[in-house]
């Protein structure tokens, strides 16, 4: 893992499934999920659906949605948002792929560590 | 009410305005009255047959019959092939493809692990706080000391949180977190163990009495046929989950008249019932037939499961599958049609001889490591 400049390089994109999702714990902090959408986007969201804090890295990645594993949620991987009729938000990580590599907002990703 | 006031003309409506009807669905019959009492005249009613979900107008049987008639083998083909709505479908339609393709090309069909349920997906049931249980074959129920030497000696090396007796004569470890599972799995197939699927839409247990071996009222060896069924069994997907019981009397130790499948044994044979359930409806079976022979039992078995697999749509259990299309009809293709029912269970061995492979056991050899491990760790700069 290396600093550049505000982005903290997490690794090479082909190490995300596609349609999926893999996990980046912080020590200290909150866990984040990192996923992968079919078209090759990725986004970052706080690893805890507003509901009950399901692991949203587990859920079926659609479109620009997750769906929770334990509820059925659906989240919207841009904003955090639950859609539909649901309300409740989780934090969005601002994440960006250069030259292959996964890179995560560095300020945003240490947000949670008390 | 206040929602189908507000305007909430249609269970998809109401389900997404209050959320009733929304989660187990037991209530969606009381809502559908609702919605008649309250709209009247205009309430539509809803479709008997709908379309499998918002990403297309195909039912679930017209979807099926293009996977076949079509050919198609992998989701993005039937997706473009049917034209699709959504770019990649949605939790709903996806399983349920993976499924029609499973079921139609067994040794053919591209799986697509991202469009399976969590639990499928990581061969595990996933908890309320994100960890995961783990539940080996027991086969017919029966376990040896070695095989609990070894639930003991994993549940206390990946510090388990709870061991549980389960309705399905089985055990399962609780608490073990998704990067351990492998070493788990691992562990147990080393003791000879291999997956119970006790988180599928598959074969779950088949639960057995001791019957004629130890009971004083037992007819026949309700657990040697239980173990048995599973070993024929084990393995197959279906479009919800499958248990099976065998009791060795009509005492029905096994409870075998809430199974999907259900084995009695009386000294004059065998007698078979289908579409029970003992979950939010309860549902005893309905009488298949009477047969002489174990192996006639098993053949009757493979073939009820293989018009199952074939026929009911993804995420109905036998029990509401039975009461739509009738016991007549079931008996129809199963008790009367014998080269019918002999067809139905070559397919039934055809589709076991590509599922009989234990998941745990490539998983462990590092199979999908990307599911279990984490993709990177941050651990922020701490002031020493």
């Amino acid at each position: 893992m290396s600093l550049h400049g505000d982005w903290l390089d997490i690794g090479p994109v082909d190490q995300l499934p596609a349609l999926g999702a893999r996990t980046l714990p912080v020590r200290g902090g909150e866990e984040i999920a990192i996923f992968h959408t079919a078209n090759g986007q990725v986004y970052a969201l706080v690893n805890k659906c507003p509901h009950k804090q399901g692991p949203l890295s587990q859920g079926i990645v659609h479109d620009t949605t997750v769906t929770c594993p334990l509820h059925n949620w659906r989240i919207s991987l841009i904003t955090g948002k639950a859609l539909g009729g649901d309300e409740g938000c989780v934090p969005v990580i601002p994440v960006k792929i250069d030259g292959g590599r996964i890179l995560i907002k560095r300020a945003e990703a240490l947000a949670s560590v008390g | 009410m206040a929602c189908i006031a507000g305007g909430a003309a249609s269970l998809d409506a109401v389900r997404s305005t209050c959320k009733a009807s929304a989660s187990c669905g037991s209530c969606t019959g009381l809502v559908e009255n609702l919605l008649a009492l309250t709209i009247g005249d205009d309430y539509a009613g809803e479709r008997d047959n709908k379309p499998m979900c918002k990403c297309t107008s195909f039912t679930h049987e017209d979807a099926r019959r293009n996977i076949i008639g079509k050919s198609l083998k992998a989701i993005p083909q039937v997706m473009q092939e049917l034209h699709w709505t959504t770019p990649d479908g949605c939790a709903s339609c996806r399983p349920a493809l993976n499924y029609y393709l499973l079921s139609a090309w067994p040794g053919e069909f591209v799986d697509d692990n991202q469009s399976r349920f969590v639990n499928e997906r990581m061969h595990a049931n996933i908890q309320k706080d994100g960890t995961y249980s783990v539940v080996p074959r027991m086969w017919g129920g029966v376990t040896n000391p070695t095989e609990l030497r070894a639930i003991a000696d994993v549940s206390e090396k990946y510090e388990a949180r709870l061991i549980k007796v389960t309705g399905g004569q089985r055990i399962d470890i609780f608490g073990i977190k998704k990067e351990d599972l492998p070493a788990v799995w691992a562990d147990l197939n080393a003791a000879g163990m291999v997956s119970g699927h006790a988180y599928a839409k598959a074969l779950r247990t088949v639960k057995t009495c001791v019957g004629s071996e130890w009971c004083r009222f037992g007819t026949q060896d309700s657990t040697g046929l239980g173990i048995k069924t599973e070993r024929m069994t084990w393995g197959s997907f279906m479009p919800h989950k499958f248990k099976i019981a065998v009791s060795g009397c009509p005492r029905n130790c096994a409870e075998a008249t809430i199974k999907d499948f259900g084995i009695i044994c009386v000294d004059s044979g065998y007698e078979l019932s289908v579409g029970g359930n003992g979950g939010i409806h309860l549902r005893g079976t309905d009488a298949l037939c009477r047969v002489d022979t174990e192996q006639e039992a098993l053949d009757y078995c493979a073939a009820f499961i293989q018009l199952y697999r074939e026929e009911a749509r993804y995420l109905d259990r036998t029990a509401p599958w039975v009461e739509r299309v009738g016991m007549e009809y079931i008996k129809s293709r199963i008790v009367e049609d014998e080269a019918g029912r002999e067809a139905l269970r070559v397919r039934f061995l055809y589709s076991q001889s590509f599922m009989q492979d234990d998941p745990w056991e490539k998983r462990a050899a590092g199979e999908d490591y990307k599911l279990h491990q984490h993709l990177a760790e941050i651990r922020p700069l701490v002031a020493a």
